[in-house]
């Protein structure tokens, strides 16, 4: 019998990463900029809260700390640090016109780089025997569930069992849905990603507009990168672990053919999905497992097929996604 | 006229892009309850002039004032405040967004979409437009969508408004409402300025016509005390002959013969329906109908780029001999002299690549004639160089990319280069699509010329006008099918008009 009660939560603390690293590239790719370092902006996200923390943590034992700076100073550092990638995103292809996919598969690489590079220095530093850093104490506040969660049978199992972030990364992504889609903001948002002349000619500011969205995006995925380490990975940091989650985000768009709302229940699938390999018996065969392992980026290339053969204009990415915007371009 | 207290005032405008003078102090003044018509070749400077009262670009040099204020007009926004809506020839809207949606694009406040569908319905019923304020604009004809992009400007309280070459892209039919909804809003005391190169039009429509030449002004007057040829003497700078030449055809031959074409697109819609006709030699043979009635896929079948579903299109050269065109190449079509031309709304879409120049643009239909593995690069230039001086194309050189000419031009660059190549069939669609007067002309004598010299031509036009004047038959679409064929002289625009949106209309009764 398939486990059910054992393998939801762990398809969703698996999707939670992916659901911020999504929703943070939809709300991009709406400002019509295809931002393709969102794996590496993930990776910068959680080293720099890795960096925070391993400075507030150092030489202290969980009594010294203050709950609220643990929480704090990763986070901030985090979103400080996923912020300024995502400006210096913009700043290559929105003001200089730099081409989106070449910086962005650029950024993927540095932030991947910068992530272990600096992961390095600190399993240096920390002079541990094992090739990883681990940020126990801080790792336990991001991880403190509801008091009550545990006396609440499968119901607490299945939706109170998680850490504050995965709340927040759904309630973010359903806030996103109704912004783009209720909002004035959000439909100036959508016109620019369709269309910039018309929202130019329309009096909205679209380079502001893309600055902003592709920031937020930038932060937003920054912040699945520190779910992933202080949650999921139990406060422990191993370079490359986060493996393809990135792109893995990114397949993620696609499949929820832009919409985060429907990117909560799309993620938790990709979780489950990436995971389902330990679940099915599949004995001593490592080729199989690595089959299984293939199942979310066909889930992604059969979606692609669907939604192009119904050629349902709502279904189709912003119509000037990758393309740069200059107005007097003719 | 002269008490009135001018709605618009432009004293002594200058706009410079770079070297180029595009508005040479120009003085223009835009009154209330009148319908100004702003009429100039290509490249005078029109749209520039317009485009700095509605916010896109910023004057040089001038002043503007708006009921005698001086104002500055930096942004669209500002144009918006003070009541001035710009209708441009590209649309402005967004595909997959509502009517109502686009129209509220770049307001301020709350999103509130039900009150906006109200106010757009009060509108519409004011003046008697028909919109749908939850249709995307997909769903919409061009004709829906441009009468978005009017109650958009009226929305926003616009009593100044701008239409740049409003009817470029509308049947007769659709042509008459928008006129008959202009003059409404002019009876309302709204300034309007109307942009176009159809000169029955401006007869029709406009109460006063300003007239620009080379970025300067030329001067204005009353349309009543004006007439066709003297307008279009005061844009070009010297008299021009406004009828289109006619010339007998000259011992016609059937040269293709199409019969019971059927095609459907990718999708299984039926786009051509058992249409049959000849098409001779020496002679044009007009193609009218609502654009999107077939036009596209009648040409490109005959051209073998596009599926055919059943029927026979013959190609009969000049010794009788029959050759069936569907199922070949291309390639091999086009080296039996079958040129296909065709303009498409965006001008550089089909058949030339904007990024190359003049002279690389000339060689995608000879790169593969000789057989070193070098291309010969001498001969297009000096092809290109000919046209230039021909057609007039007015260029900075050959090797500029094409991108950067003018619509006209390029549109001269592509007819020119297929009638390079002698063809003996020569299908051409839009070829005048958004040129001015003279250009339009030199194109007109370029085709006859080759009708002389024995072309079967097939000639696809929205002007309903110019089809009558230029072409021998007629041919009308209505929804893929063959509404009827109407020999061009003596054929009656109203009739054709009717053919055009049922089919066999009322030409009969």
């Amino acid at each position: 019998m398939f486990d059910f009660v054992s393998f939801i939560p762990r398809a969703v603390v698996q999707g939670i990463p992916l659901l911020l690293g999504s929703t943070g590239e939809t709300i991009t790719e709406k400002s019509g900029n295809l931002n393709l370092g969102i794996p590496g902006i993930m990776y910068v996200g959680g080293i720099c809260g890795v960096i925070g923390s391993f400075y507030y943590e150092a030489g202290k034992s969980a009594q010294e700390m203050n709950t609220a700076l643990t929480i704090l100073i990763p986070l901030s550092c985090c979103l400080l640090g996923s912020f300024l990638m995502g400006l210096l995103y913009c700043f290559l292809t929105v003001t200089l016109r730099a081409n989106q996919n070449v910086t962005g598969l650029a950024l993927t690489t540095f932030g991947v780089g910068f992530g272990n590079f600096f992961g390095g220095s600190l399993i240096k530093l920390s002079g541990s025997s094992l090739p990883s850093i681990i940020m126990t104490n801080t790792s336990n506040v991001f991880r403190r569930t509801l008091p009550f969660a545990d006396k609440t049978g499968v119901f607490g199992k299945l939706f109170l069992n998680y850490g504050f972030l995965a709340y927040a990364a759904v309630a973010i992504a359903l806030a996103a849905s109704y912004v783009l889609n209720h909002t004035r903001t959000g439909l100036h948002l959508r016109a620019v990603g369709e269309s910039p002349t018309t929202a130019d000619a329309a009096g909205i500011n679209v380079t502001r507009y893309k600055y902003v969205a592709t920031c937020l995006g930038a932060m937003i995925a920054g912040l699945g990168g520190l779910y992933y380490v202080m949650d999921y990975a139990c406060g422990v940091w191993t370079n490359d672990a986060f493996g393809d989650r990135g792109w893995l985000a990114i397949a993620l768009v696609i499949f929820t053919i832009w919409r985060p709302n429907v990117g909560v229940l799309a993620s938790f699938l990709f979780g489950g999905l990436y995971i389902l390999h330990m679940y099915i018996p599949s004995g001593m065969n490592l080729a199989v497992k690595e089959l299984y392992k293939m199942a979310p980026y066909v889930v992604t290339i059969i979606v692609l097929v669907i939604t192009s053969m119904r050629n349902k204009r709502e279904n189709q990415p912003p119509a000037s996604l990758g393309l740069p915007y200059f107005r007097e371009e003719r | 006229m002269d008490n009135k207290i001018a709605a618009v005032t432009m004293r002594n405008i200058t706009k410079r892009f770079g070297p180029t003078l595009a508005n040479d102090k120009v003085w223009l003044n835009i009154y209330r309850g009148e319908i100004l018509a702003l009429l100039g070749e290509n490249g005078s400077g029109k749209t520039t002039l317009m485009n700095m009262l509605s916010g896109i670009y910023f004057p040089d040099e001038g002043e503007i004032a708006i009921d005698g204020k001086p104002v500055v007009i930096r942004s669209p926004k500002d144009a918006f405040a003070l009541g001035i809506g710009m209708i441009h020839q590209h649309f402005k809207l967004v595909d997959v967004l509502t009517a109502a949606e686009n129209i509220v694009l770049g307001l301020e406040g709350k999103l509130d979409l039900k009150t906006a569908a109200k106010k757009i319905r009060e509108i519409c019923d004011t003046y008697g437009f028909e919109v749908d304020p939850d249709q995307k604009i997909y769903d919409m004809s061009v004709s829906q969508k441009q009468t978005v992009e009017i109650v958009k400007v009226l929305y926003r309280g616009a009593d100044i408004l701008i239409l740049d070459e409003p009817t470029a892209v509308l049947t007769p039919q659709e042509t008459d409402k928008l006129f008959a909804v202009l003059r409404n809003m002019r009876d309302a005391g709204k300034a309007i300025v109307i942009i176009t190169h159809k000169m029955h039009e401006v007869e029709s429509l406009s109460d006063r016509v300003a007239v620009l030449r080379h970025g300067q002004f030329i001067g204005d007057m009353p349309t009543k005390s004006t007439n066709a040829q003297e307008m279009t003497n005061m844009m070009v700078g010297h008299p021009v002959v406004l009828n289109i030449d006619r010339p007998e055809p000259d011992d016609p031959k059937p040269r293709v013969e199409v019969r019971d074409l059927t095609v459907r697109d990718v999708e299984g819609t039926l786009k051509l329906d058992h249409v049959s006709f000849t098409a001779m030699s020496g002679e044009i043979l007009g193609i009218a109908g609502i654009s999107g009635s077939g036009q596209k896929e009648l040409l490109e079948a005959i051209a073998g780029l596009q599926p055919v579903e059943s029927g026979s299109i013959e190609y009969i050269a000049d010794n009788g001999q029959r050759e069936q065109l569907i199922g070949k190449d291309p390639l091999a079509i086009q080296e039996m002299g079958v040129a296909l031309s065709f303009v498409p709304e965006d001008r550089l879409g089909m058949g030339l690549v904007g990024n190359m120049d003049l002279g690389y643009n000339m060689m995608l239909r000879s790169y593969r004639s000789g057989k070193s593995v070098f291309t010969n690069r001498k001969a297009p230039y000096k092809l290109a160089r000919q046209m230039v001086d021909f057609l007039e194309i007015a260029t900075p050189s050959v090797e500029t990319p094409v991108r950067r000419l003018s619509g006209g031009n390029v549109q001269k660059v592509l007819v020119g280069r297929e009638i390079a190549n002698a063809p003996s069939v020569l299908l051409t669609a839009y070829a005048v699509r958004g040129l001015d007067i003279n250009s339009s002309y030199l194109i007109y004598d370029t085709i006859n010329a080759q009708k002389m010299r024995g072309v079967a031509v097939v000639y696809v036009g929205e002007d309903l006008d110019v089809l009558l004047e230029l072409c021998d038959r007629i041919l009308v679409l209505c929804g893929g099918k063959v509404s009827g064929i109407v020999p061009g002289r003596g054929a009656k625009k109203r009739d054709v008009g009717m053919m055009m949106t049922k089919l066999g209309g009322n030409a009969h009764e």
